[in-house]
């Protein structure tokens, strides 16, 4: 059994101008130990996917299906017993490190309190224990760290911090939302690096959503491509980066420039604009901007298992190996 | 050599700030964002400026545009010295330099339609053109940056955010500028629509001729975009070449461990990588490093980094008339 199991996830807002439809039926597991990345752009409903796994949606917002914890349903469970999963057997790391830590605490009471509600330390047990997991993620000199507030450190210090509290108790799973999106490279480079080796030293599953295709071939096994709220793509790295089976995994791969190519010829952008998600289209939700998108597109691909492992959402059997249409300028 | 169009010479902005200590008397202190920067430009051609938050880059743009009042140097536009103009005459320079901004609808006035926006521009530099010749040059300018004209009466809040870029990009160029300052025109877009907007950008240069500084902390994208590549730290610049040169041959460590930081999308050449990251963090600008500001987080600093300060050198090893000139502040990188 998988320690996490997504079954059918549906996700949608109430609002004035009508049902928002972020998640549309997303199926996937996560296994002990592993990494896994979700890709896609603003919108796709990669982060709402965790929120609503964590019982943290919005008030307008509603989730149904079923998220399965080591057999545990999730959804619908009661806020009591879904805080004590919360930050003890799943904790998860949001984007923007110093607005999500508590401005009015030390960084040692915010790590102390995890300790002491979560695991019933004493203070004194709980503060060695966090001084002992800063210096693991790399923070250096703990004692003096722990006295100080989220505005005396800097974003790549305060986003290990946030690290730092994720794993205090061990989770079984740590959600990772962007961890380094607002961070420079060089500090963005550390923090991956760092995530690796906590990675390889636990079992620790990570699901690390990201928009960083680079992030997700060094630190990942496994690879979800959302887009519309639904799983498009479902594979391991190697072959996914080797030969991307559905056509907006390409055109992400090809959008991006390179720095390992010498190349400043046009890029191959995808023409348009992600869908409204008030107003989602019949049939594939891609087939607007897809290249390849014929009559069948107006169906609704079903998500199937090409090879072992992998699965698409794409009507196609085999893209063309070489791409023949040149894109056109979008107008987006 | 063809004349620059525009010429920085040692060029430096400091700002004046209260630091701690007194709470009565509180002391000043200088934080140098830009400090002694010189760099030429060509007609047409694409400048990349790279470099980590707080590096200087915002102010450098800021201050080459007039948007911020440079403490030294000189900012030479086509011969003539910006900091010796009146204002009138520079209000008409302005015509020629123009920006494009990071926060795409952040930058446009909500409460304007995109006829607007893109038209105030024209009554400002050309108040004898007629309302129909300014909406005429409008929708040409939409259609141009890949808009329909249609949409010359909608407000930038029915937009996405690729849009709204191209709502600024039409904003910018609709006075014909020769010089365009983008500041980090896509790192607020998804990644299908940053390549669109790149595309954009290098075709329309293509086009209209037009210079580039091209501010972003993203390499590939500088990459991509630029003729030369300028790397800047703590306020300095580091390293300064052809973007070839550059990116096959870094010289200074920064370059070297920003190239390296960057992940590539391929997982077999990221598990080959070896992966060693710069150690800590950008130090304050307020109170920068003796000798070389990149010493305290320079894997190769000795002891000569402490007291002397680097100069912008040229790399002398396979220089050849062809290759643009690579220069490199860093008095250890032949030992590297």
């Amino acid at each position: 059994m998988a320690l996490l199991e997504v079954r059918d996830l549906i996700v949608t807002f109430d609002t004035p101008e009508g049902e928002v439809h972020a998640v549309n039926g997303l199926s996937f597991d996560l296994d002990p130990g592993q990494t896994m990345g979700v890709v896609g752009e603003s919108g796709s409903g990669k982060t709402q996917t965790a929120l609503a796994m964590l019982g943290l949606l919005a008030e307008n917002g509603r989730a149904t299906g079923s998220v399965k914890f080591r057999g545990q349903e999730l959804l619908g469970m009661s806020m009591q017993e879904l805080s004590s999963i919360r930050g003890s057997s799943i904790s998860m790391i949001f984007q923007d490190p110093i607005s999500s830590l508590n401005p009015y605490m030390s960084i040692g009471d915010q790590l102390i309190e995890v300790l002491t509600h979560h695991r019933n330390l004493k203070r004194r047990a709980a503060r060695m224990r966090a001084e002992e997991m800063l210096h693991q993620v790399q923070i250096s000199d703990p004692t003096q760290r722990m006295r100080q507030f989220p505005h005396e450190l800097s974003g790549g210090m305060c986003q290990r911090v946030m690290i730092a509290m994720g794993l205090l108790c061990q989770p079984d799973i740590l959600i990772a939302d962007e961890p380094t999106t607002a961070l420079d490279v060089t500090v963005q480079s550390q923090i991956n690096l760092l995530m690796d080796e906590l990675s390889e030293q636990s079992s620790t599953a990570i699901m690390l959503i990201t928009h960083d295709l680079g992030v997700i071939a060094g630190l990942c096994d496994r690879v979800l491509v959302m887009y519309a709220g639904e799983a498009m793509e479902m594979a391991d790295v190697d072959p996914l980066f080797a030969a991307p089976a559905h056509p907006y995994t390409e055109g992400l791969l090809q959008s991006v420039p390179r720095l390992d190519r010498d190349d400043s010829g046009i890029l191959n952008a995808i023409p348009g604009n992600p869908p409204d998600l008030l107003r989602l289209p019949v049939g594939c939700p891609f087939r607007a901007r897809c290249e390849y998108a014929w009559d069948r597109c107006t169906a609704h691909p079903e998500l199937r298992e090409t090879t072992p492992g992998r699965l698409k959402r794409c009507h196609l059997d085999a893209l063309p190996l070489v791409s023949e249409v040149t894109t056109e300028q979008g107008s987006a | 050599m063809r004349a620059p169009l525009l010429k920085i010479e040692d060029l430096s902005v400091h700002f004046q700030i209260d630091a701690e200590g007194g709470w009565l008397k509180p002391k000043q202190q200088t934080v140098r964002a830009v400090d002694g920067i010189s760099f030429d430009l060509q007609p047409a051609e694409t400048l990349g400026i790279v470099g980590e938050s707080g590096c200087g880059k915002s102010t450098l743009a800021r201050a080459i545009l007039g948007l911020v009042r440079p403490t030294g140097g000189r900012i030479v536009w086509m011969g003539e010295n910006l900091a010796d103009l009146e204002e009138e005459q520079m209000r008409n320079k302005r015509r020629e330099l123009q920006m494009v901004f990071q926060d795409p609808l952040g930058s446009l006035d909500p409460r304007m339609t995109v006829g607007q926006i893109v038209g105030e521009p024209l009554k400002n530099f050309f108040p004898s053109m007629s309302r129909l010749q300014i909406r005429e040059r409008v929708s040409g300018m939409l259609k141009m940056v890949g808009l329909l004209p249609e949409q010359i009466n909608r407000y930038p809040h029915e937009f996405s955010g690729g849009q709204c870029q191209r709502i600024g990009i039409a904003r910018a160029l609709v006075v014909n500028p020769r010089l365009v300052v983008c500041d980090e025109p896509v790192s607020a877009l998804d990644v299908s629509i940053q390549a669109q907007i790149i595309n954009l950008l290098k075709d329309l240069q293509k086009k209209l001729r037009l210079s580039l500084i091209f501010i972003a902390h993203d390499l590939s994208v500088v990459r991509h975009v630029s003729d030369r590549v300028l790397v800047m730290y703590l306020g300095k610049v580091m390293e300064l070449a052809d973007r070839d040169s550059i990116y096959h041959n870094p010289r200074h460590p920064y370059t070297r461990a920003l190239i390296e930081s960057v992940p590539i999308p391929d997982p077999v050449a990221e598990r080959k990588r070896t992966r060693n990251s710069l150690g800590g963090e950008l130090p304050s600008p307020a109170n920068p490093p003796s000798g070389c500001v990149f010493r305290t987080r320079c894997p190769y600093a000795a002891g000569e980094c402490v007291e002397q300060v680097p100069k912008l050198d040229e790399v002398m090893e396979n220089h050849t008339e062809e290759t643009a000139l690579h220069r490199v502040a860093c008095i250890r990188h032949e030992r590297i």
